[in-house]
């Protein structure tokens, strides 16, 4: 066993199951999404990021652009929700809750992808 | 060959972890810690303020507690993570500047940079590998020129001399193994805009492998090497290298030449001049008995040359058993005057100071004036750097071993027909020689007559072309015209006419162009561009030809009908 590869998979898995948490629930209501979720989910995405990075291989060059999508989707729902709720201060109706957890499902596909390359890879090791 | 982003990423994996991991539970710490706000009530504090206190906090630690002023709570988890935050920033931008730092990092990003420029290159290149005297000189006149290089050397010195020249472009240096494969392609030998390798280096072995990789990696492409055997040279020609130049026998060929034909000395010196230089004078060498100080491998060369002359040769050699001097060598370094009288300086027509070692060569022709002031002397010079020197020392002839070869190279590459020209001169007699000599001096200035070459083709001249196909006779007298003033004369000589595989040396005015003719010109380098107008444009050609002025629109056209 190989703990390098237990802990890259681990942010990647945990990655995506965090994002998975957050999408869960009805699309326009605030009291389904935490927001503490939201944010293990970009801290746990950005770790991903940087543990995929440095991956010559045409896999790892996949990884990392999922991932990078990922943070990407992810920074934008944040921003969303800090703009709703600070500068415009309309709060979290139920157009604001769409489009953030609208998003945060476009992460979450891209999470999926990643984690679907590290199995498929991690099953032609097969040691 | 790996990117420089993703291994600096990998290199920093650690501090930029541990960075993010540090912000996030500071913010965490803020979101969850309660504070109070003006009136006293309980109040948490967000995510996007929490963001916003811990960035200010970490980079500069400019405080202010905001929104409202914080609790005791809230105060202890910042002093927690002040220090959290600044050690995690040092930490990362530590190894950040360390890994910048490292010696193979640096390398790397000198080779990155490298690859950049050579990319950058969409024109067609010269690869050098050498840069030596002959490689600098070589490389300096290819760029006066607009012709662009490349350049890579074991010496990191002489990149970085390189990278400190003042040229007309940015020539990209590579500090590698030329002899070993993958650093020339490093440099470029695939690039689609590489086509002629020239090996410098002062090694015959890494010569002869340069030339081998170049001729197997892209059979196309022109290959020039540089080898000092004779083993070496048949060994390197063998493979079917287009140019192999032996230092020692160019150079004392050279010499050889300036002792039998003076003019056809200096056209093959003004031929080969490259820009910007100052044109010699004419030398005349005396007959009678010549003196050669040193028995190395140039001067076993001038050797076999002055006994080809015809000339009475004394040799003074340090080492004659080493050496395998001939018999009658007097044995001395021939710096000092009792060695040179011994070699009967006094009855001497000339004295060639052939050693290594420049000083030593100075030494020689100094003493030797002192003895005798009648004496033509001929100094050897090895190195670029004592050029001041040596031209201080008023020698009759001064061979610069390194910018022969260079403007040997410069002069083929540059103008590919006059290799064929030199071929077909050297079989002139005297006479012939002087008679170009003086017309060539006649329409150049002091600076060093410019060569081109001048191809009837529908692509290079394609308003000459489309004459000649039209079954107008054009004589080459077309392009002597001033296209301003057809009275005028431009300042050129037309050297050589080569069509198909029949050369006529100084063609006459009065010949007829055909299509496919390619003609050597030497003149004022500016002349080009005039040529150039008449070959290209319809109008300037048909005013040259016939006198008229003929306006091409379409109005015009319909008018005047000619």
């Amino acid at each position: 066993m190989n703990f390098e590869k237990v802990i890259f998979a681990f942010f990647i898995v945990l990655a995506l199951t965090l994002n998975f948490g957050f999408f869960l629930g009805d699309i326009d209501n605030p009291a389904h999404h935490n927001v503490y979720e939201l944010f293990a989910a970009i801290v746990v995405s950005l770790i991903a990021t940087v543990l995929k990075a440095g991956d010559k291989t045409h896999l790892g060059a996949v990884l990392l652009a999922t991932s990078l999508v990922a943070d990407l989707q992810l920074i934008v729902v944040a921003i969303v929700w800090g703009v709703a709720m600070h500068v415009t201060q309309t709060g979290l109706n139920s157009d604001v809750m769409s489009a953030i957890v609208s998003l945060s499902g476009g992460a979450l596909l891209a999470n999926i992808t990643s984690v679907v390359l590290l199995v498929s890879e991690t099953l032609m090791v097969r040691r | 060959m790996p990117n420089i982003i993703f291994i600096l990423l990998r290199r920093i994996r650690i501090p930029l972890i541990i960075l993010i991991s540090v912000y996030a539970i500071s913010i965490l710490g803020f979101v969850l810690i309660p504070g109070q706000d003006d009136n006293g009530n309980s109040w948490r504090m967000d995510f996007f303020h929490a963001f916003y206190f811990v960035s200010y906090m970490g980079t500069t630690i400019g405080f202010g507690e905001i929104p409202y002023a914080f609790t005791d709570a809230q105060r202890m988890w910042a002093l927690f993570t002040i220090y959290g935050t600044v050690i995690a920033w040092l930490y990362g931008i530590g190894s950040l500047l360390s890994l910048l730092q490292e010696p193979a990092f640096r390398k790397l990003m000198t080779e990155s940079s490298f690859r950049r420029d050579l990319k950058r290159i969409n024109e067609p290149f010269y690869l050098v590998c050498g840069y030596g005297d002959t490689g600098s000189l070589l490389v300096t006149a290819l760029s006066d020129a607009g012709i662009r290089s490349v350049v890579i050397d074991m010496d990191q010195d002489r990149i970085n001399t390189l990278a400190l020249e003042d040229n007309l472009f940015v020539i990209p240096g590579l500090c590698a193994d030329a002899s070993v494969p993958g650093n020339l392609l490093k440099a470029g030998l695939k690039h689609k805009n590489c086509i002629a390798v020239i090996a410098l280096t002062n090694s015959d072995n890494c010569n002869l492998k340069v030339a081998i990789t170049a001729k197997l990696l892209k059979s196309h492409v022109l290959t020039i090497a540089r080898a000092e055997t004779h083993e070496a040279e048949a060994n390197i020609e063998s493979f079917g290298t287009e140019l192999v130049i032996n230092p020692f026998d160019t150079f004392a060929g050279r010499l050889a030449l300036a002792l039998q034909s003076p003019s056809k000395y200096l056209l093959f010196e003004w031929m080969t001049s490259v820009p910007n230089e100052k044109l010699p004078e004419p030398a005349f060498t005396p007959k009678g008995t010549w003196i050669l100080c040193g028995f190395g491998r140039f001067g076993k060369a001038v050797y076999n040359k002055l006994l080809d002359a015809n000339l009475k040769v004394i040799v003074i050699e340090a080492d004659p058993e080493f050496t395998n001097a001939p018999q009658g060598t007097i044995v001395g370094v021939g710096t000092e005057a009792k060695t040179l009288l011994e070699a009967d300086v006094l009855q001497a027509a000339g004295i060639v100071a052939a050693t290594d070692d420049d000083a030593n060569n100075l030494s020689i022709l100094m003493t030797a004036r002192q003895l005798n002031d009648d004496l033509f002397i001929v100094a050897r010079q090895n190195l670029k750097e004592n050029d001041e020197i040596f031209h201080a020392s008023k020698s009759d002839l001064i061979m610069k071993r390194g910018s022969i070869i260079a403007n040997k190279i410069f002069a083929i590459v540059t103008s590919p027909l006059l290799a064929e020209f030199f071929t077909l001169a050297s079989k002139k007699n005297n006479e012939w020689a002087n008679e170009i000599v003086s017309r060539i001096s006649g329409i150049v200035a002091e600076s060093s007559p410019g060569r081109w070459v001048l191809e009837i083709k529908s692509y290079e001249a394609p308003a000459v072309s489309l004459a000649i196909a039209n079954g107008i006779q054009v004589p080459l007298s077309v392009f002597l015209c001033d296209p301003r003033n057809r009275a005028d004369r431009l300042e050129c000589l037309p050297l050589m006419l080569k069509r198909g595989r029949e050369t006529i040396l100084l063609p006459d005015e009065h010949e007829i162009l055909l299509k496919g003719d390619q003609l050597l010109f030497c003149g004022q380098i500016r002349v080009k561009s005039h040529m150039d107008w008449i070959a290209r444009n319809h109008n300037v050609f048909n005013y040259v030809l016939t006198g008229k002025e003929r306006s091409s629109n379409l109005l015009s056209r319909l008018l005047v009908k000619d």
